[in-house]
């Protein structure tokens, strides 16, 4: 069978110190139930500068600067292990600072709905003339400016959502419709973060895959937010408003939702895309949410400790034909939680791992890596949400355990040998599988592992329509090669070697 | 008195990474403690 292969993949950050505050939920929340707070008061002495996030741990493990295995030789916490001089890029991305994100959003905003100040707007163009990426072209789209009244006018008195950088207010995003809620200015905000991170992870994608522009026919877009209007709330679609600031001129695309879990839903469709031979080459996308930033502040803060989720999220990830290299999707292992695989943590880590194992004579020690939720930690455990890669792990352990695979006593070393630390971001779709990605592709091309499983799972019951969750996985493996084109023969053909053969046997015939 | 006895109401919040509250309901349903509220929250 010729499978599909993962030709790359990208991992963006984006510092968001002002955005914590004032567009994370839990913020926002607070804000509206208790606006005398002493953790909205205490909230601001607990933000994390640019330097400080640039040389966190977790966040140079995203972007590729440290590997999973340099970051399990870091005792927990991380948070308090200060590196220095490290580096905003890394082989897989970049972590961008607020200020030239800020501008991103303008430079991606077609309807002109985000108004930013003259002298941000100049200071800012400067600094993005040094980004590689930001083409002049791009660069051309931030325009002059406005001035300060005139955007303060638009929050007063047309409840548009203020824009801040290091507490001064420096723009503001329109609403695009009088009375539609989904065309609210707090709605467009959310979606346009998500839209331009989402564009930078593509850029460092396609910078890295060395791959034609012309030549991605499909992006699939997997984040959280939805982008319609109120007679299609969640209509879509970000991946072709994607695929056009990214120069895919040949490509559609379209939206995946599955909560946190529609990453991993994404590779598998777009494998099978490309294994089809529906799509050559189908980019995976998706930016980050605004409304997660901060989430566990309370207990950050309670505990003394910076607020820890201070970054957007983003990723992208190219699907391409088989080229006999990069490692092959196994469309044939794919693992789901059905309507009826019910949620003991048996039956989940049964159907999302054994059983697909099951299928192809694999055995659970026969993926050398497992990328699960992999949450940072640092981030979970104050808030009294454990390790959370580490609890899945010693699910997956366990079952194995229970079927005569591992001994109890090899339970330790299997977490360690087949596990990792998470270094991810809680920005929900962001962990759930997919930031090995770039990471197993690597030790597989080297040669140091052979198969890696991807789970992601979502919590399909906050959405209310129904008290299920889901999760889905699948394995990536090495490239034995493709497999040769199987030879079939045509009617016409069949026609052709019958007529051959009687003319031989009348010309033997006719000798006789 | 058990912990599960007739006049004991049950509150269960599960946790998606952990056990879910439909798997802990499946737990307490043989006893006879009412199951008054039961959700799984995502903490992450």
């Amino acid at each position: 069978m010729n499978y599909s292969v993962i030709k790359g993949s990208s991992y963006v950050l984006v510092n968001a110190p002002d955005m914590i505050i004032h567009n994370g939920t839990t913020q926002t929340m607070e804000r509206l139930l208790n606006p005398e707070s002493e953790y909205l008061k205490a909230l601001s002495d607990h933000i994390r500068s640019y330097d400080e996030v640039v040389n966190y741990l977790p966040n140079q493990v995203y972007i590729g600067n440290y590997s999973p295995e340099e970051l399990r030789k870091y005792k927990q916490p991380w948070h308090d292990k200060k590196l220095a001089d490290e580096s905003r890029e890394g082989k897989f991305g970049e972590i961008m600072p607020q200020d030239e994100f800020i501008a991103l959003i303008k430079i991606v905003d077609v309807f002109d709905l985000v108004k930013l100040t003259k002298e941000f707007t100049d200071g800012v163009r400067e600094k993005l003339k040094n980004h590689k990426l930001i083409t002049d072209d791009l660069l051309a789209l931030l325009k002059e400016g406005e001035e300060i009244t005139e955007i303060e006018g638009l929050i007063t008195d047309h409840a548009a959502e203020p824009i801040y950088n290091k507490g001064d207010l420096v723009g503001c995003v329109k609403r695009a419709h009088d009375i539609d809620p989904s065309l609210k200015a707090e709605v467009l905000f959310e979606n346009l973060v998500s839209k331009a991170s989402a564009v930078l992870a593509a850029l460092h994608l396609l910078d890295k895959s060395q791959i034609n522009l012309e030549d991605i026919d499909y992006v699939i877009e997997c984040s959280e937010e939805a982008c319609g209007d109120m007679n299609q709330r969640g209509g879509g679609n970000f991946a072709k408003a994607i695929a056009e600031f990214a120069g895919l001129k040949n490509a559609s695309g379209s939206d995946i939702r599955a909560f946190c879990a529609a990453p991993a839903h994404a590779m598998v469709q777009a494998a099978s895309l490309v294994q089809a031979g529906t799509f050559k080459n189908v980019m995976i996308v998706a930016g980050g949410s605004t409304a997660k930033l901060g989430m566990n502040g309370r207990d950050h803060v309670k505990k003394g400790l910076p607020i820890l989720e201070d970054v957007l999220g983003g990723f992208a990830m190219l699907i391409s034909e088989n080229d006999g290299i990069n490692p092959v999707i196994r469309t044939d292992i794919v693992g789901r939680h059905t309507v009826g695989t019910g949620s003991s943590p048996q039956g989940v880590i049964s159907s999302l791992v054994t059983e697909p194992l099951d299928r192809v004579g694999l055995k659970i020690r026969d993926i050398d890596k497992y990328s699960v939720e992999m949450q940072n930690p640092d981030i979970t455990k104050p808030a009294g949400a454990g390790d959370v890669p580490n609890s899945n792990y010693k699910m997956i352990a366990a079952l194995g355990v229970k079927r005569g695979e591992l001994k109890r006593e090899e339970l330790n070393d299997f977490i360690i040998n087949h596990g990792m630390e998470g270094w991810a971001p809680t920005q929900g779709h962001i962990p759930s599988g997919i930031p090995y990605i770039g990471f197993a592709r690597e030790e597989i091309l080297k040669g140091s592992i052979n198969r890696a499983m991807i789970v992601g799972k979502g919590s399909l019951f906050l959405g209310r329509m129904t008290n299920l969750f889901d999760g889905i996985s699948i394995v990536i493996e090495k490239n034995y090669g493709k497999a040769s084109e199987s030879k079939s023969v045509s009617e016409e053909e069949i026609r052709l070697l019958v007529a051959e053969a009687m003319r031989d046997l009348a010309s033997h015939l006719q000798k006789d | 008195m058990s912990l599960f006895s007739a006049d004991r109401k049950v509150i269960i919040i599960g946790d998606r990474d952990g056990i879910p509250g439909p798997a802990i309901e499946e737990c307490v349903k043989p006893t006879p403690a009412e199951i008054v509220f039961s959700a799984t929250e995502c903490f992450v």
